[in-house]
C-alpha cells in the first residue's frame, strides 16, 4: 500500500500505441492492395496508362489494362481493401486524436518526447546517431526515459508523418477537396498527392522496422511487457 | 487503493454510459438528417457511416474542383467496360438516333426523353477531373444536362430521396443522395472536349458526378428511378459496385 507503483507507459499510452498498431498494419496491407490495381505514380493534377509515370512498382496488377509485363492479372481485392482502409484511418485519427490531445495536456509529449534543451546539439545528436549505427545495447536507466535520436525520431512520427499521410489521403478525396480545395492545390496535384501518400507510407514503414528491430536489440520481452503491462524490472532510479 | 479503484469505477462506468447514450443520440440525429448510407451495415458500416456523414457536413454544396482548358488531358483513358450488348449495338447502327432516357418512380409525370429532347433542355459544361477507384485520373470537359433540370421536368415528389440511375449494359447501374442529385455539377453527359461523347467514354449518355469517383458515373444511361428507398434495388446496397462489395458513397 505505502509502495507507489511506477509504471513505465500509463495505461493511455499502452491502449493507444497498440490500437494504432493495428490499425496502422490494416492500413498497410489494405493500401498495398489498392495500390496494386494500378501500381505507377505521377506527379501533378493526373496520370493514367496512357501518360508516362513517375514511376512504376515492377509487380503485376489486379487490372488487366495495366501493361505490368507480366503475364498475369490479380484478383480484384479494392472492394473490401477501401472499405477496410477508410475504417482504419477512422481508428489512426480518432485514436490519434485522443492521445495528441491528452498528450498535450497531461505533459506527456512535454515530460517524455521533448528533449532536454541542453541535449539538442549536433554532437550530441551525431553521438546518438553512431550508438544507433553500433547497434549497442541501450543503457539500463533507457529502460525509464527516451534517448535523443529516438525522442526526435517519435516526434517526427507523430507530429510530421502521421499528420502528412492523413492531409496526403485527404487531399485524393474528390469530395473532401471540393470543400477544401487548396489541401490538394498547395501539394501540385492529385497525382501528387498519392505519390506523396506513397513516400510517407514507406517512410513509416521504414520507422516500423527499425522501431521493431530496436526493440529486439533492446530486448523483446523487457520491452514488450512495458508496453503491454506498463511495468518494467529494472527499478526506477531517478528523482 | 481500493478507494481508487472504486472511484476509477465510477468515472470510468460514468464516462462509459455517457459515451454510450451520445452513441446512441447520434445515431438518431443521423438517421434523422439522411446521414446514414445504404450500406452502413456489416463490419465496415462503421467507417462507411463516419465518412459518408462527416463529408454530407462539410461538402453538401461545395463544388469539385474545375480547371482551365490548357488542364484538360491530352491522352485521356477509357477504361474498359463489359462486351457491349446486342441491344446497344442496335443503337450505335442508328447513331444512337433513337436512344431514350426513361424517367420513373416517384415523379407526378413519368416521362421518356430522346437525346434530341435532352440537348434541347438546358446546358452546362464544366472541365473537371475523373478520378478511378484503382489510382488513375484525367481532366475532360463535359456537357450536359444538370440531372436536377430533368427531375423538375418529370415534377419529382418531394419525399424522393435517390435516384437509381441504370445502364443499357446488364446489371450496371448506381445510386445517388439528393445533395449529388440536385448537386450543379451532376450532368447527364453528352458531349466531351467539345465535341460528341465517344462510346468508349460512356456515349451516347453518362452519367457524370463530379464529387464521386470514377465508378458511380456509370455509362450508357437509359433509365433512372425516383425512389424514398434503396432496399428494393438489387441487394439493397444502392448499386451494382456496393453488391460487388465496393462503397455506395465513393466521394472517398
Amino acid at each position: 500500500m505505502a509502495e507507489t507503483l511506477h509504471l513505465r507507459h500509463s495505461g493511455l499510452v499502452r491502449v493507444t500505441h497498440w490500437l494504432i498498431t493495428f490499425a496502422f498494419l490494416a492500413l498497410l496491407v489494405s493500401g498495398l492492395e489498392v495500390v496494386v490495381s494500378h501500381p505507377r505514380f505521377y506527379w501533378g493534377e493526373t496520370g493514367n496508362v496512357n501518360t508516362p509515370p513517375l514511376f512504376k512498382i515492377p509487380i503485376p496488377s489486379s487490372r488487366n489494362m495495366v501493361p505490368t509485363g507480366y503475364g498475369y492479372v490479380l484478383p480484384d481485392q479494392n472492394g473490401w481493401s477501401r472499405y477496410l482502409h477508410f475504417q482504419s484511418a477512422w481508428v489512426s485519427v480518432l485514436i490519434g486524436l485522443l492521445y495528441g490531445v491528452a498528450g498535450l495536456l497531461n505533459g506527456h509529449f512535454r515530460r517524455n518526447l521533448l528533449p532536454a534543451p541542453s541535449d539538442v546539439s549536433p554532437k550530441r545528436l551525431a553521438n546518438s546517431i553512431i550508438q544507433h549505427l553500433r547497434f549497442q545495447r541501450p543503457s539500463a536507466e533507457e529502460a525509464w526515459s527516451y534517448n535523443l535520436l529516438q525522442r526526435l525520431v517519435y516526434l517526427l512520427v507523430i507530429f510530421v508523418l502521421f499528420p502528412m499521410i492523413i492531409w496526403t489521403g485527404l487531399a485524393m478525396s474528390p469530395s473532401f477537396v471540393s470543400a477544401v480545395p487548396a489541401a490538394v492545390n498547395v501539394l501540385g496535384g492529385q497525382q501528387s498527392a498519392r505519390t506523396l501518400h506513397f513516400f510517407l507510407t514507406l517512410a513509416l514503414v521504414l520507422f516500423l522496422l527499425v522501431h521493431v528491430f530496436m526493440v529486439f536489440l533492446a530486448g523483446f520481452r523487457t520491452r514488450m511487457r512495458a508496453m503491454i503491462t506498463g511495468r518494467v524490472a529494472e527499478p526506477l532510479e531517478r528523482v | 487503493m481500493s478507494k481508487l479503484s472504486r472511484r476509477k469505477l465510477i468515472t470510468t462506468g460514468l464516462t462509459v454510459t455517457a459515451g454510450a447514450s451520445a452513441l446512441v443520440v447520434a445515431a438518431k440525429l443521423a438517421k434523422r438528417y439522411g446521414l446514414i448510407p445504404p450500406d452502413s451495415g456489416g463490419i465496415y458500416g462503421p467507417g462507411e457511416t463516419l465518412t459518408y456523414a462527416a463529408q454530407r457536413l462539410l461538402t453538401r454544396h461545395s463544388l469539385a474542383r474545375e480547371f482551365s482548358r490548357s488542364q484538360i488531358s491530352k491522352n485521356p483513358f477509357a477504361n474498359e467496360v463489359a462486351p457491349l450488348g446486342e441491344e446497344f449495338k442496335r443503337f450505335q447502327q442508328r447513331a444512337f438516333a433513337d436512344w431514350r432516357l426513361a424517367v420513373d418512380g416517384m415523379v407526378a409525370r413519368p416521362a421518356s426523353f430522346s437525346l434530341a429532347e435532352l440537348k434541347s433542355f438546358p446546358r452546362r459544361s464544366h472541365i473537371t477531373m475523373i478520378q478511378c477507384e484503382e489510382g488513375w485520373s484525367y481532366i475532360a470537359e463535359w456537357t450536359g444536362v444538370p440531372l436536377s433540370h430533368v427531375l423538375e421536368r418529370v415534377g419529382a415528389l418531394s419525399q424522393v430521396r435517390y435516384v437509381v440511375y441504370r445502364s443499357i449494359q446488364p446489371d450496371w447501374w448506381e445510386s445517388i443522395d439528393m445533395a449529388d442529385v440536385l448537386h450543379p455539377q451532376t450532368l447527364l453527359t453528352y458531349e466531351m472536349n467539345g465535341g460528341t461523347l465517344p462510346v468508349g467514354f460512356g456515349g451516347p449518355l453518362r452519367m457524370r458526378v463530379s464529387r464521386q469517383l470514377g465508378y458511380k458515373s456509370v455509362k450508357y444511361i437509359n433509365r433512372l428511378t425516383l425512389t424514398d428507398n434503396l432496399k428494393p434495388f438489387g441487394k439493397g446496397l444502392g448499386g451494382a459496385n456496393p453488391d460487388g462489395g465496393y462503397a455506395w458513397y465513393a466521394g472517398l
